[in-house]
Formats: C-alpha cells, sequence, structure tokens
C-alpha cells in the first residue's frame, strides 16, 4: 500500500489537471472539447511511432533510437517517389524500401551486437539513426516535402446542436485515428493469435532460450523490423500529409519514447493508451497551463509542450517504472 | 625494446600505485605537456587554435565529466548538455550581477551549481537504470532547453534570447587571444584531469566502477547506491558545468538558448563512445575525434578536387558518424582507448613477435 | 572443526522465515540459528531455497514473513527491511554462487572494493590524493595484500578478473569478502565447479578463516564429503522447508533428508 501512494497521487494530480479548465470555468466547453479532440488526435499519431518502438522492444529487446528517423526516411521516400508516381506505388515500394532496410540493419547492426547489454544496442540504434538522417537526406534531399493523400484538407463542424458554435474537427485526423486503430488492431491478432507472432514474444522474453528451441532468432528480428519499419511509414505519411515532411520529424517522433514509458514498453495497448494521454496532457498543458504559466513567472512565451511528455514520463517512471501495462522486471543475483 | 619495464621495481605501495608507473609513460607525459604548453603556442595559427585547439580542450573537459558517469558509473545520460547549459547561464549570471567576482570563482561556483542541479536529475538513478535512465535524462534536456530559452530572468530579459559574453580578464590578466585562451585552457584540462585521475584510483572510483559491473554485489560489499550514484551525477555535472562555462566564455562568446540542445548531448556520448569508456585518455582522443572530423569532411573533398556543398558535409558527417558508432560497438566497444593500449602492448614487445 | 576457538553464543537467528515471489513459495516458515565461530553448512536437493535463505539474510529479498535477529553490540539485535549495504555494515559478508565480480577490474581493485565500508576519507581529500587519502588508501591496501598472501594470488594481482580461469576467480570471490573483515561469513557453493585439488585448497583457506580469524561461516555446498568433513552444525532444506538440522552424523542418519536426496515422492 506504500508504494502505491505516489501513483495514486500521480493519477489525481493528472485527473484534475485534466478537469480544472472545465472545473473553474476558465474555458467554455466548446473549446475545451475542441482542444481535447485535438489531443486525442495527436496522440494517435504519437502511438503510431511509439508502436513501431513497442514492437521492436517486444520482439528483439531492443530499444529502437532511430523509430524517429525510420519514420522520416520512410516519408521522404514516399514523398518524393510520388512525384513521379501514384501515391499507391509510392507506398508500396516504400514498403519495400523498408522491409530491405530492415534486412541490412539486422545484418549489420543487431547480428554482431547479439549478445552485448541494451545500453550498448541503445548506442547503436542511435548510430543508424544518425546513420539514416544524413543518408535519407543525401538520397532524398532535405527540403520540405509534401504528401497528397487526397484527403481534405479544411476542417469540419461537427456538433453544432450540443456546443455553442460547434468544434472543429480535423478530417485527416479522423482518417488517421481510423488508420491507427486499424493497425492495432492487426497486430495485436498477430501477436496473439498466429505462430510467428508467438515466437516474437518468446524471443523478446529469453534470446538464447529461444534460439536454443530453434526459433531462428535472425529472421524473427528481419520480421520485426520490417513491421516496425512498416508502421513507421504509415505514421511518416499520415504525419507527413499533415506537417509536410522535414528534417523535424524526427525530432517529432523522439516523443515516442515517453508514450512507451507511459504504457510500458513491451505492451501494443499501452502505446495506444500512452500516445492519447501524451497527447491530451501535452495540448492541455499548453493550451489550459502555459498561459498561467508565462503570466505568473513572466516568461518569453509558452513552449510547454516541449518537455511536458519527458517530464511525465520521468514522474511515471519514479512512481510506476512498468508503465500502466507493462511487466515488472526482477532482478535475481 | 623501448619500452620495457625491466629494472623498473616498485619498493614500495605508494610507487605501485602512482598514477604512471612505468618510467616511459612518465618521460612522454612530462613530453607532450612540456610541448602543448611551450612549443605549441608560438607555432599554432590562430585558426588552429579558434577551430581546433580551443573546441577540443574543452570538449574533452565536457568528455571526461560523461565518461565518468558513464563510462565509470554506468548511469546513461543522453540529455548531458543541459547540464553544460546550467554551467554556462550560472556563470553568465554570476560574472553578470557579482562583477567583482575572479573568474577562477565564477568557474567554481558554476560547476557546483550544476552538480546541484545534475543530482537533482541523477535522482531518477535510484530507482531506474539503463533505458529508461536514458529517457529521464532526456527531460532534462528538454526542460531545461525550455528553462533557459523562456525564463527571461536568465538571460537579463535579452529580447533575442541570446546572451554574450565580454572577454574573461582575471588577476589583471586579459584573455582574449587565442593563444592565451589555449593557454588558459590548457592549465584547468590538466589540473581537472588529474582530479578525475585521483578520484577513479580512490575508493570512490572503485564504488562507481562496482556500481557499473554489479550493483546487487556492490551493494552486497557494503558500497551505498545512493551516494555512489548521486556523487557520480554530482561530479561528472559539476565537471561539465564548467565544461558549458568555458564554452560559452571562451569558444562561443555568444550564444543562444539551444546551444546546449540534443545533438551536442549526442556528440558528447558519441565522443566517449569512440574514444573508450572508463577511460580519461578515451575522452581525449574522442574530443579530438569529434572536433577534427568535420574539419577533415571539409578540407579533404576539396583537395581531392570533389566539391561538396555544406548540406552534403553535414549529412556525410551524420553518416560516418553512425557507422563508427556500429562499427566501434560492434569491434571494440572500449573504443580508441583499448587500440591505443593494444598497441602499447605490442610496443612492448617490439622488435620481437611473441 | 574449530579447535583454537570454541563454539560461541548464538550470532544469527532466522525465524519463521517465509519467502514468496508472485505464486512461488521460495522459503516455507524456516527457523534456525547460527553460533559464533561455528561452521553451519546449509544443504539440500537443488531449488531448494539455499540462495534464497542467504539473499534473505543479506537483505536482498525481504521476506514476507518472518524475522533476523544479529548480535550487534553484545546483543542480538532484529532487523527489518534492511538494504544490503546495512547488512555489509553489520558485519555479515557473502559470495555468490555466480561470482558476481567486477569484471572491469583488476584482482586487487576488486578485493580493495571489499575495504570500501571501512574507507572514510571525503570527496575532495580524494581529489587532492597526496595527503590523508593516500595514507587510507595505503593502509587497506596492506590489508588486502594480507588477504591476497592468504588465498595464493600474489601473480594475479593486476589481472582483470574476467581473464582469470573459474577456479581462482572463487578465490577472488572470497577475498573480496573476506576483505570486508566480517563475522559472518555467508558461502554460497564456494566449491562449485572445482576439481579436487581446487576444493582441497578452498576447504583449507575457508577452515583457516574460521580458524585463525575466528569467523563465523554459512555455507551452502552440495559435496557431501566436504559438509560431513568441515562444518559443525547442518541445516537442511528441501522445498523451501527445513527437513532436518544437527551434527553431520544426526543428519546423515535422518530419514527424511535421505528420502529428500533420493527423491523420494513426498
Amino acid at each position: 500500500m506504500k508504494k502505491n501512494l505516489p501513483s495514486i497521487v500521480l493519477g489525481f494530480a493528472l485527473l484534475a489537471g485534466l478537469v480544472a479548465p472545465l472545473a473553474t470555468g476558465a474555458s467554455d466547453p466548446g473549446f475545451y472539447t475542441e482542444v481535447l479532440l485535438g489531443g486525442l488526435m495527436a496522440g494517435v499519431l504519437y502511438s503510431l511511432v511509439a508502436l513501431g518502438f513497442a514492437l521492436i522492444f517486444k520482439a528483439s529487446g531492443v530499444f529502437n533510437f532511430a523509430q524517429g528517423a525510420m519514420v522520416l526516411f520512410a516519408a521522404l521516400a514516399v514523398a518524393r517517389l510520388a512525384e513521379r508516381m501514384p501515391l499507391w506505388a509510392a507506398i508500396l515500394i516504400g514498403i519495400v524500401i523498408m522491409v530491405a532496410l530492415a534486412w541490412i540493419i539486422e545484418r549489420l547492426v543487431l547480428r554482431p551486437l547479439v549478445n552485448q547489454e541494451g545500453v550498448a544496442l541503445l548506442m547503436a540504434t542511435l548510430g543508424v539513426s544518425y546513420f539514416l538522417d544524413g543518408f535519407g537526406q543525401t538520397v532524398w534531399g532535405s527540403d520540405i516535402y509534401k504528401i497528397e493523400l487526397g484527403i481534405p484538407k479544411e476542417p469540419v463542424m461537427i456538433l453544432d446542436g450540443m456546443f455553442k458554435g460547434g468544434i472543429l474537427v480535423n478530417k485527416e485526423d479522423f482518417v488517421a485515428a481510423l488508420v491507427a486503430a486499424a493497425l492495432v488492431g492487426a497486430l495485436t491478432l498477430f501477436f496473439q493469435k498466429t505462430a510467428t507472432g508467438r515466437a516474437l514474444r518468446a524471443v523478446a522474453d529469453d534470446h538464447q532460450a529461444a534460439q536454443s528451441i530453434g526459433i531462428p532468432l535472425n529472421r524473427i528480428w528481419v520480421i520485426v523490423w520490417s513491421v516496425a519499419g512498416i508502421v513507421a511509414l504509415v505514421a511518416g505519411v499520415i504525419w507527413g500529409s499533415k506537417l509536410g515532411v522535414q528534417f523535424s520529424l524526427s525530432q517529432v517522433a523522439l516523443k515516442a519514447l515517453p508514450v512507451v514509458i507511459l504504457g510500458g514498453f513491451t505492451s501494443v495497448a499501452g502505446a495506444i493508451v500512452g500516445g492519447l494521454i501524451i497527447g491530451v496532457g501535452e495540448k492541455m498543458a499548453e493550451v489550459f497551463l502555459g498561459p498561467v504559466l508565462v503570466k505568473a513567472f513572466d516568461l518569453a512565451g509558452g513552449g510547454i509542450e516541449n518537455w511536458f511528455a519527458y517530464v511525465l514520463a520521468l514522474l511515471f517512471l519514479l512512481v510506476r517504472p512498468e508503465g500502466l501495462f507493462g511487466e515488472k522486471h526482477i532482478d535475481r543475483v | 625494446m623501448f619500452y620495457r619495464e625491466n629494472g623498473q621495481y616498485k619498493t614500495s605501495y605508494a610507487a605501485d600505485q602512482q598514477m604512471l608507473p612505468i618510467l616511459q609513460d612518465r618521460v612522454l607525459m612530462a613530453g607532450v605537456i612540456v610541448f602543448a604548453f611551450a612549443v605549441v603556442p608560438f607555432l599554432a595559427s590562430d585558426y588552429l587554435f579558434l577551430s581546433l585547439l580551443i573546441p577540443f580542450l574543452i570538449l574533452a573537459l565536457a568528455a571526461i565529466g560523461l565518461n565518468l558517469l558513464v563510462g565509470y558509473c554506468g548511469q546513461i545520460s543522453i540529455g548531458h548538455a543541459a547540464f553544460m547549459a546550467v554551467g554556462a547561464y550560472a556563470a553568465y549570471n554570476l560574472a553578470l550581477r557579482i562583477p567583482q567576482l575572479n573568474f577562477l570563482v565564477v568557474l567554481v561556483l558554476a560547476g557546483l551549481i550544476a552538480a546541484a542541479v545534475g543530482m537533482l536529475f541523477g535522482i531518477p538513478s535510484l530507482r531506474i537504470k539503463g533505458l529508461y535512465l536514458a529517457v529521464a535524462t532526456l527531460a532534462a534536456q528538454f526542460f531545461m532547453d525550455w528553462l533557459f530559452a523562456r525564463v527571461k530572468w536568465f538571460t537579463d530579459y535579452s529580447s533575442s534570447g541570446s546572451v554574450s559574453t565580454a572577454p574573461v580578464e582575471m588577476f589583471g590578466w586579459k584573455i582574449d587571444t587565442p593563444t592565451e585562451k589555449y593557454v588558459f585552457l590548457l592549465a584547468v584540462l590538466i589540473v581537472f584531469t588529474l582530479v578525475a585521475k585521483n578520484l577513479v584510483r580512490s575508493h570512490i572510483g572503485r564504488a562507481w566502477m562496482a556500481m557499473r559491473d554489479m550493483d546487487v554485489a556492490a551493494e552486497v560489499i557494503g558500497i551505498r547506491p545512493v551516494y555512489a550514484k548521486l556523487s557520480a551525477f554530482a561530479v561528472s555535472s559539476f565537471y561539465v558545468g564548467v565544461a558549458g562555462a568555458l564554452w560559452g566564455f571562451m569558444h562561443l562568446g555568444a550564444w543562444e538558448p539551444l546551444a546546449f540542445n540534443l545533438t551536442l548531448s549526442l556528440n558528447l556520448l558519441f565522443m566517449i563512445i569512440i574514444g573508450g569508456m572508463g577511460s580519461l585518455l578515451g575522452s581525449y582522443f574522442g574530443a579530438a575525434f569529434i572536433v577534427v572530423l568535420p574539419i577533415l569532411l571539409n578540407q579533404f573533398p576539396a583537395m581531392l578536387g570533389i566539391p561538396l556543398s555544406t548540406a552534403m558535409v553535414s549529412h556525410l558527417e551524420l553518416m560516418i558518424f553512425g557507422i563508427l558508432i556500429v562499427f566501434f560497438l560492434i569491434v571494440e566497444p572500449h573504443g580508441l582507448a583499448r587500440l591505443w593500449a593494444i598497441g602499447k602492448e605490442k610496443l612492448r614487445l617490439w622488435p620481437f613477435p611473441h | 572443526m574449530s579447535e583454537g576457538r570454541g563454539i560461541g553464543e548464538v550470532i544469527l537467528e532466522v525465524e519463521g522465515v517465509s519467502l514468496s515471489f508472485g505464486g512461488v513459495r521460495a522459503l516455507n516458515d524456516v527457523s534456525f540459528d547460527v553460533r559464533e565461530h561455528e561452521v553451519r553448512a546449509i544443504i539440500g536437493p537443488n531449488g531448494a531455497g539455499k540462495s534464497s535463505m542467504l539473499n534473505v539474510i543479506n537483505g536482498v529479498y525481504h521476506p514476507q514473513q518472518g524475522t533476523i535477529r544479529m548480535k550487534m553490540d553484545g546483543a542480538l539485535r532484529e532487523f527489518h527491511d534492511m538494504d544490503p549495504h546495512e547488512v555489509a555494515l553489520a558485519g555479515i559478508a557473502r559470495t555468490f554462487q555466480n561470482l558476481a565480480l567486477f569484471k572491469g577490474m583488476s584482482v586487487l581493485d576488486n578485493i580493495m572494493t571489499g575495504r570500501n565500508l571501512r574507507m572514510h576519507t571525503n570527496l575532495l581529500l580524494q581529489a587532492l590524493h597526496f595527503g590523508p587519502a593516500a595514507k587510507e588508501e595505503i593502509a587497506h591496501r596492506e590489508a588486502v595484500e594480507l588477504i591476497i598472501d592468504f588465498l595464493e594470488i600474489q601473480a594475479y594481482r593486476k589481472t582483470p578478473v574476467g581473464r582469470l580461469p573459474y577456479g581462482l576467480q572463487k578465490r577472488v570471490d572470497l577475498g573480496r569478502a573476506l576483505a570486508m573483515d566480517p563475522n559472518v561469513l555467508l558461502l554460497d557453493e564456494p566449491m562449485a565447479g572445482m576439481n579436487v585439488e581446487e576444493k582441497q585448497d578452498m576447504c583449507r583457506f575457508i577452515l583457516d578463516v574460521n580458524d585463525q580469524m575466528g569467523t563465523t561461516i554459512v555455507l551452502i555446498e552440495h559435496d557431501m564429503s566436504v559438509v560431513m568433513d568441515i562444518s559443525d552444525r547442518v541445516v537442511v532444506l528441501d522445498y523451501g522447508k527445513k527437513i532436518g538440522d544437527g551434527t553431520p552424523q544426526e543428519v546423515r542418519g535422518n530419514q527424511a533428508v535421505i528420502d529428500a536426496y533420493l527423491g523420494v515422492s513426498h
């Protein structure tokens, strides 16, 4: 019970922060709902990227720092290819590229490092992310590129009846949410119901044990990284069409790290829930908490969303390191 | 034939424990120091000082700091540039608001402030480790980025958010030429390296390494994990804070809030990976590498007649960094320092094959 | 058998200790005591909970039920939820079944870490080195050299421990524990994986420690001949429960113990 108190306090604080703007009447309900929805949509995008993280960690125990770079690389590929061919073809070729990339990473980076501890692998993925950043920009260029998904960009007004003036919702975000949901569903099924999925979970648990029962480690890793690469592609395409494909995409993707911390490193569901919490939390903090802080401390502008996710992750790490859905760790001597 | 220990018997523990037990090493070190102090200032050009030697020295200091935490104590930090920022802004504010303070005092105080902040962000290491700690340190990075950009007091309400510093003056000596900066930094580096070496070979250094190698066993031996980890964060942040102050005052002169961003943090990490984790000499190698590589990339292709745009050069830099990180992690996880040690081993046998 | 010092009062007492991990019961209401200067063996089939018992005494695991009492300052004091380093300060040292040496350091440095809890110069003095810190370092180095002589590993002082053969690594592990100057030494299968000669050496070291330094030894061991030869009293565990407690002769004749080892279902 003593150990649970900090988690309860944190949970309460977050909940209080969530309802504060409504409760104190500082904002009108329509606007509040808009911000909430906007946060949820952003959260969905974070979840997409975090999904790739969680997948790779779940199946290979590797913390893939390069996930953001993969998102950017995939988005760049699709954007540039789409300049010369229909979008669906570009996406298909993009998928092929990401699978090839997965194969190369497995061969050149993962296999030689198979017995090193997590930190070495983390740094190796750091190296991979640097390489992808440089390579992607060399091959595809470093301007800002557009991806046209064909979804109308104008926001739509809904729920006029319930809230005065209605709420603005972005059709693109809505499609993104649907796609993410479909992806999560497919992946969950994959992990739970197929033999490959089971093999992946065995590998995540213990590399050597999995090898000793005949699971082909190398092939499993190629599969996982390919799937993660495809997830990165989907995230990249959606996000790229929303923000434009540019270098900062990989930095934004870094925010998926706090998502997996909240959700638990090995949980697909956690990636989703974590992403939503971060998305909403960030938006709320920026829109409602920001002005309060600016006034109280005479700050030069907001920018809270730059660090809110990380500090939240830090608090979670102190209070509940395994995240909301992750498994607890026992260190045996 | 040259590098033998023949005849160098140690007859006391003090002699056995000295920093450089082999005579040839002592001679070499003395030679390097004399060369650095007496010869380089006269031979090197201003360009060499400004673009190579000065950043090298300051980054080596920062690398030593990070190495103490990551290489010796095994606590990962990928947001360490945040503490450089703390040191830099602390020094700026101290120099600005208490101008009577001697610059050395400013440096030490800035370091202490950075140490305190470092200890604060080191608290998570008491409960989490490895990858989780890495993400927690990112919180430090992004929070500090924001703090120094938004809280206007730190930049003295500057409209652009940037700050600039006057040339350093202490004991009546105005340090404003590259040569003078170099000599001052060299002296600072030597003192700090000595201190680091002393710490590492004392019981605190062993406590750090024990925590790195097997923390449960270390606790069973009687090492207090809280003290070991927080002291590592404190000392490491002190070093890095001083480096940050020096970086701002002696190298940049003026800087904007994002001068100490994630890229710098990652560069520091690369320095110690490539140079050698858990090795002071490796910190120097890594810093040299990071400083020299961009210059090489700039000059080399031009010399070969292949002109590269600046954008291309920076892309190449990224790619080469990435490849080298992976390469070193696979081939020689202990970095250039291990290669150096292996070279010395071979030299002991030379000219005999075995 | 320790002849030089007679076996004294109870120095360590375990009472009603139960330990579970999730659904697995590692220890079930185990009670026994250890007397000063004796050699106490803990034996039992694999998985009986022997290492868990040592981990509980050490503070690495906190039992859900039960108390541990240690003799401190003349009287038996209870300790609850102690951290491992506090247990170390109370005078209990241990070796590990899987070594747990500090792979990045030399033999000398590994054993020197055992002295850490007695080294008190502060950070600033260490940064200076010359002066009190150097003096302290040399004083403890002398103590460690005595241990190195005792264990006959002088030639390997500066070797990184990872490069040593297994038998020598086990000696370093013992040396590191001895460096703590413990009152009670917990040895977790100190002879596992050794050949006959190495075992004889290790036996000799253990008995010398017990004899010359008077250290109380609690020893987990599988080799029955060793147990019968060197221990004063034996505790037998099986499936987390205590099934025997007494002198080696008494325990050897105990039917329950024989059944446990022969694998008779119960």
